[in-house]
């Protein structure tokens, strides 16, 4: 097992676990929000850590290319997805229970489409 | 480094399973859509996989089309949710 066939274990398997570990959060957290946060920071890294065991694996320049293509889309789109779920089920008053602070005003039932 | 591959796959598919089972069961719209996406990003972790297995370069077109493809749907059924509500 060369140098190269080691780290690219290590960072396989260390993704996994984080994928593992985001699938599990998603299963056990309590309410969307937490939820949420499960599916985006756990995954995001364990996607980047599975992206750079491939690459170590494989090792040809246009994989590492197009693997940090993936990454930077991963890290541009995830944010804005939560954020845009995250905002529509606080607007529609999902799971407003768990919350500690409450900045927003109260839902409206009906909000007017934009 | 098979065994690396093989222990690589059954824990995704663990963590993908855990997910499904949160699709299924999740009270609300937010919750499939987050289990969704959640979903999509851990295929393209397996593709990954597969790429350091089989050495191919076909996987790493799937990987941009489903990030693409998860973002667009994301943002879509969250402008349903805003209009439609939950």
């Amino acid at each position: 097992m060369t140098l190269t066939d080691a780290l690219s274990a290590i960072f396989l398997l260390s993704g996994a676990s984080l994928s593992l570990i985001a699938g599990i959060g998603v299963l056990r957290l309590p309410d969307v929000f937490a939820r949420m946060h499960a599916a985006t920071k756990p995954a995001t890294l364990g996607l980047v850590l599975l992206a750079i065991g491939a690459g170590f694996a494989v090792g040809s320049v246009a994989e590492w290319l197009t693997f940090s293509l993936v990454v930077a889309l991963q890290f541009l789109t995830a944010p804005a997805g939560a954020h845009l779920v995250g905002r529509a089920a606080a607007r529609a008053g999902i799971a407003r229970d768990h919350l500690v602070v409450d900045d927003l005003p109260r839902p409206r039932r009906s909000p007017e489409p934009p | 480094m098979s065994v690396v591959i093989a222990v690589s796959f059954a824990l995704i598919g663990l963590g993908a399973i855990a997910v499904l089972v949160r699709l299924l069961i999740g009270p609300t719209l937010a919750d499939r859509v987050v289990a969704t996406d959640l979903l999509l990003t851990l295929l393209m972790g397996a593709a990954a996989v597969e790429s350091a297995r089989s050495g191919e370069q076909v996987y790493l077109v799937v990987m941009v089309v489903i990030a693409v493809v998860a973002f667009l749907g994301t943002a879509s059924v969250a402008r349903y949710m805003e209009t439609k509500g939950p």
